[in-house]
Formats: C-alpha cells, sequence, structure tokens
C-alpha cells in the first residue's frame, strides 16, 4: 500500500493542524518539519483549504488552522480529496480480460476493500490517538 | 444484566437493526446473561434506571488457534444516548471482565460496511488482528 506524496502531505499536514485545532501553524513549519517543497506544499493546503478541511490566518503569526471535525473526518475523507480511492480503475491493460486478468482484478479488489474500510473507519481524533502511541 | 432488562435490549437492537429477534435474545440472555460462569458477560449500562445500552462477550480459549482471549459479540447503545460515552463505559467494563478472568487481549468482529461500529472499536484502540475472515458458499 503507497499512498501519493500528495496524498501523505496533505495527511501528515492534517494531523499537524488537528493535534492543536486553536492554533495557526505557519506552512514553512510543517514543510521543514516534513522535509518537503514549500511551494508543493502550498498547492497541499491550497485544496484542503478549499474542501474547508483548513481555513487560512493572514497577517503576522498567519497560517492555516484546522476547521473540521477531527471525530468525524477520516483518513478516506482526505484521501479522496487527492486521489480516487472509492472507485474501480477503470483504464484498461492488455491482459484484463483473460482469465487471468480477471482473477487477479477480483483479488486486488478485495485488497482494494479492505484498505477502503480501515481508512473509513479512523478519524483523525483516533488517528492522533495512534500517533500518541507512536510517540512513546 | 437482570431478565427485566432484556425488554429494554430487544428494543435498543430492534430500533437499531429494523428487525425484532426476540427468540434469539432470549437464547442469548439464557446463555450469557443468565450464566454467570465460563467467562461469559452479558452487561447493560443503567442510565438512572433506563438502559442506554449493551455489550457481550465471552472469554474463548485456543479458538482459531489463538491462546484465551476476549471476544466482544455485539456492542451497541441507544439512537438517542449515543454521544455520551456509554460504549466506552460498556467496553472498559467488559474488558475489566476480562481482564478479572485472566485474559489481556480483546477481540472482535464485523462487517467492513458497518462504519459506524468499526469507528467505534478503532476509537477505542483496537487495530486490525492477525488474522483474516474468509467465506465460501457451502
Amino acid at each position: 500500500m503507497k499512498l501519493q506524496k500528495n496524498t501523505r502531505l496533505a495527511l501528515y499536514s492534517v494531523l499537524e493542524f488537528a493535534a492543536d485545532p486553536a492554533r495557526h501553524i505557519a506552512a514553512s513549519s510543517i514543510a521543514e518539519r516534513y522535509d518537503v517543497s514549500p511551494h508543493h506544499l502550498a498547492k497541499v493546503l491550497s485544496e484542503l483549504a478549499r474542501a474547508g478541511v483548513v481555513e487560512s490566518v493572514r497577517g503576522v503569526g498567519g497560517g492555516y488552522r484546522f476547521a473540521a471535525n477531527a471525530r468525524r473526518l477520516t483518513l478516506l475523507d482526505v484521501i479522496q480529496l487527492f486521489e480516487d480511492f472509492d472507485g474501480r480503475d477503470e483504464r484498461r491493460e492488455g491482459g484484463d480480460d483473460t482469465p487471468v486478468g480477471r482473477a487477479l482484478a477480483t483479488v486486488l479488489e478485495e485488497v482494494d476493500e479492505m484498505a477502503r474500510a480501515t481508512f473509513a473507519t479512523i478519524t483523525l481524533a483516533t488517528m492522533l490517538r495512534i500517533v500518541e502511541r507512536h510517540r512513546k | 444484566m437482570r431478565a427485566a432488562d432484556l425488554d429494554a435490549v430487544i428494543a435498543i437492537d430492534t430500533r437499531v437493526t429494523g428487525i425484532e429477534k426476540r427468540a434469539y435474545w432470549q437464547g442469548v440472555y439464557k446463555r450469557y446473561g443468565a450464566s454467570r460462569s465460563e467467562g461469559r458477560q452479558f452487561l447493560v449500562a443503567d442510565a438512572g434506571g433506563v438502559v442506554a445500552g449493551f455489550v457481550i462477550g465471552e472469554v474463548r480459549d485456543w479458538e482459531f488457534g489463538s491462546p484465551p482471549c476476549g471476544w466482544v459479540f455485539a456492542i451497541d447503545v441507544d439512537p438517542d444516548a449515543r454521544q455520551a460515552g456509554v460504549g466506552t463505559r460498556l467496553l472498559a467494563a467488559i474488558c475489566a471482565g476480562f481482564r478479572a478472568a485472566g485474559v489481556t487481549k480483546v477481540r472482535t468482529m464485523l462487517s467492513r460496511d458497518n462504519r459506524l461500529i468499526l469507528s467505534f472499536f478503532r476509537s477505542q484502540g483496537m487495530m486490525a488482528a492477525p488474522f483474516i475472515p474468509l467465506e465460501m458458499d457451502a
């Protein structure tokens, strides 16, 4: 299981904001912590703001802050802002219509179903508890 | 869990699932509510004399090759009493019972479509167990 770079960046950012919802966090601070390009991160934060997950705060000490409900927003909600995780991949590849191709698709769909069920049932609040466990 | 609580448990289940299963619940009560042995537990949350929720489980030994552990078979909270920590307290109570019975691992299994209850168990710290449920047409 591998998430796209933007998706991982979005999850890192959202969890930073949700951990302290009242605090404005500068994008540069997140870029530094996760060793990513500020320019790349800006695009991700802009998309999160457009979706109402975070809101930008202008002025001195500005940045972004959390604007969603951490007990309701799931990992899947965030992931789906950046990649299509809920639908079948409609791209056709050579071999798809062979018995082996169809069998492989069945197995891959089983894996995807489990991944979706996992991401859809871990809220940001739950994820923050898991993060805490990894600090110890 | 008292015999007098059974109607309230059936009412909560009927409201949540849309199907009344009285005979099933009477059997469950006989096996888990009336029985105080073998690590079986059928607990209800009492909110001022009103049953606000229930949880059922038991200790099972070496099932699926696993050392003894506690299994939670059912947990539900009256929709009007949710978001108040009732489910959390029910799970804590049954876990205390499991610990008293000498086990430290608690497991459950439910439909992967049941996102509400899956999210609840996740919020309580449950992670995927090292088992994969399988099925086939008999």
